[in-house]
């Protein structure tokens, strides 16, 4: 049996190359970079290169650069510590399509008393960028709004909205987790004040993010302690899994081009070919603002976790945004807000590629998918 | 993925009596497109009244493919009065098991065997033969059936109902209703199992033992909430002596409490020869 991976927004694979990298720092260089001897001192400058290499991705300066644990805990340090700083009676914009990391601390300070807005989006998922400016208002609020969806891989205008942003002198975060690594992204073309990343989204381990902060954004200290991470997150740092993501983020940079023409021909390939040969079937999203790796796939008439069941079972990996799937019993909260019909809600399924993904692995998924749309299709009551 | 059984992955890959008979004698639709999952069941039975086939055909989950197809093999062949016998706990057994969040789908299977024998006795189709006051406006679950499911499997919790049901899966608006169903079928079986276990003719101890158990449950937490208690002090024949403590001591209206409350409590749950009188001594 094959094993295709089409599942690379919920996680990628380790490079080599990372694992290479980061194996020396488990077993010669594990000193503590704060020592005072040469054995954890000689580690620092490790750090430091990670920093330049992560930094260099997103053409920021190393010094904007913080190290954290994962995607979610830099979504919460820039919208919590941002709100502490700013103090009360601040006005927070953000999305409903947005991940729980973002969603979640949003409606935390909500809880205790500041005023969130959650904008809505249409049936492509894409704002309305005048509904936006509307709601905005003068002085400096917190906007935070992804820049790719994990869901449909449909690619909000960070630049139009930074712009507008800047303009009424408000503070942008954006949760770039899904594009980093897969489009270029220019933090100094993109005033953006901070940016949250996740390794394991662009085959670095699970365990390691980073948070841009652009030079002279307030953002509160999220884990008070030590002196690491200039005082911005205290606790030793993780030092082979940052190296990891350094070495990550080289290889992201190495590899952009690739995202663009060869992942992106490939998931095209994938989507006509489900398209030509399942009828009843739709594409999820804005098809032209839309990260190059991602379709998310309605199947009408039968539901996401038995399709998932049936892929795995011939080697494909893939996810749904079906209410079964997530053991709750609604379909995705990013489905809904769209306003997919019920008929096409419960089947969707997201197919989401990586530059690991071959010719022929795509080819077999498109050969096997007919038979198993049928097979449910035959079993469904509704067709 | 789900900790489904080895045979609830079978169902689900292989499933058995796919389809729909055509003139069935008895035919029950549940479920919804909205609801994430729906069984169109229909059965044909024979001179002797035995179903002599049955086929489905479900919109859902491996869980709910798995539990259709479990429910016809287990049905086929039953008179409808076996038939009306299953409850959704047979069907989850009879696939070794199913995790607890998709005990609904076993429910959907109880649900549409119901509406199809209602079906074949009444002639009636339609979604809701089982009417009734709608609790959970999301995923149209009325009382009834929320009723049902705490009873079958001795539901709990809120989210045991949720589980098993769908409701209150949704905004949650009805959470409450549902805690007042729970609590109101929690105290529908406790009375029910002291009036059962309650031998006809109790032996000394028996007695004592389910005088001390009623006060316990039905009025030392009434008296507590006042700042008072009670002790059970001595019996003889059918005289109850008790004695007041705290707040209840001496109170003007210890009396009537005892009459009116302990020897009631006591002649509903233990027996009603009982003669309730306080200590004076």
């Amino acid at each position: 049996m094959k094993n295709v991976y089409l599942d690379n927004n919920a996680t990628t694979q380790v490079a080599p190359e990372v694992i290479d990298a980061i194996i020396p720092f488990f077993k010669e260089l594990w000193g503590n970079p704060s020592s005072m001897h040469y054995f954890g001192g000689q580690v620092k400058k490790y750090i430091d290169t990670a920093r330049e290499q992560v930094a260099d991705l997103i053409n920021a300066e190393p010094s904007e650069i913080v190290f954290t644990s994962c995607g979610t805990e830099g979504d919460n340090m820039a919208i919590r510590g941002t709100a502490e700083a700013l103090g009360k009676n601040r006005k927070i914009i953000t999305t409903r399509v947005e991940h729980p990391a973002v969603l979640g601390p949003c409606r935390h300070l909500k809880e205790q008393g500041h005023e969130v807005i959650e904008l809505g989006v249409d049936s492509s998922g894409q704002l309305d960028l005048t509904e936006f400016r509307k709601v905005l208002g003068k002085g400096p609020n917190i906007v935070s709004i992804m820049w790719a969806n994990n869901e449909t891989g449909v690619m909000f205008p960070i630049p139009e909205i930074a712009a507008m942003v800047k303009e009424q002198g408000g503070v942008l975060h954006t949760d770039a987790v899904q594009i980093v690594g897969k489009i270029p992204i220019d933090v100094r073309k993109t005033p953006v004040d901070m940016l949250a990343l996740s390794g394991h989204k662009l085959h670095a381990p699970k365990g390691i993010g980073a948070l841009y902060i652009r030079k002279g954004t307030k953002v509160n200290t999220f884990l008070i302690g030590g002196h690491q991470e200039n005082g911005r997150r205290g606790g030793t740092e993780n030092v082979p899994y940052i190296v990891g993501l350094g070495q990550a983020c080289v290889l992201a940079k190495k590899f952009l081009q690739d995202e663009t023409t060869n992942v992106a021909k490939l998931r095209d390939r994938l989507e006509a070919g489900i398209l030509a040969s399942c009828p009843s079937t739709t594409v999820n999203g804005d098809r032209v603002h839309r990260l190059p790796n991602t379709t998310n796939i309605s199947f009408q008439y039968i539901e996401g976790e038995a399709i998932l069941y049936h892929l795995s079972d011939i080697g494909v990996a893939a996810s749904s945004g079906s209410a079964c799937t997530s053991g709750s019993l609604e379909p995705s909260h990013v489905i809904r807000a769209m306003g997919v019909p019920f008929t096409s809600a419960h089947g969707s399924t997201r197919f989401s590629l990586s530059r690991y993904n071959t010719a022929e692995e795509i080819e077999y998924v498109i050969e096997k998918i007919p038979a198993i749309v049928k097979r449910l299709r035959d079993l469904s009551p509704f067709v | 993925m789900w900790d489904y059984t080895d045979k609830v992955l079978d169902h689900f890959r292989n499933p058995r009596n796919v389809g729909l008979i055509e003139n069935p004698d008895g035919i029950g639709e549940v479920g919804s497109m909205a609801c994430g999952d729906a069984l169109k069941l229909t059965f044909k039975l024979d001179e002797k009244k035995r179903i002599v086939d049955v086929k489905f055909k479900t919109f859902g989950c491996a869980s709910a493919i798995a539990s259709s197809s479990a429910l016809t093999e287990m049905i086929k062949g039953m008179t409808i009065e076996q038939a009306e016998k299953v409850t959704n706990q047979d069907i989850a057994n009879y696939l070794g098991g199913l995790p607890e969040q998709k005990m609904h789908c076993s429910v959907m299977g109880r649900e549409a065997l119901e509406m199809a024998i209602a079906n074949y006795r009444t002639g009636k189709t339609g979604k809701k033969i089982l009417a009734g006051k709608v609790v959970c406006t999301c995923f149209g679950v009325t009382e009834e059936e929320i009723e049902r499911v705490v009873r079958d499997n001795n539901l709990t919790t809120v989210e045991q109902v949720t589980n098993y049901c769908k409701a209150g899966g949704g905004c949650g608006n009805c959470k409450n209703d549902i805690v007042q169903i729970i609590e109101r079928i929690r105290k529908e079986r406790e009375s029910k199992s002291a009036s059962t276990q309650k031998p006809a003719k109790l032996t000394v101890l028996q007695k004592v033992k389910l005088i001390e158990e009623t006060l316990d449950r039905e009025i030392r937490p009434m008296l507590k909430r006042d700042g008072g208690d009670i002790e059970l002090i001595d019996i003889s024949g059918s005289r109850v002596i008790v004695s007041f403590r705290g707040m209840c001591a001496g109170c003007q209206a210890a009396p009537s409490t005892i009459k009116d409350v302990v020897e009631a409590k006591l002649r509903e749950f233990v027996s009603k020869d009982l003669v309730v009188e306080e200590d004076k001594s």
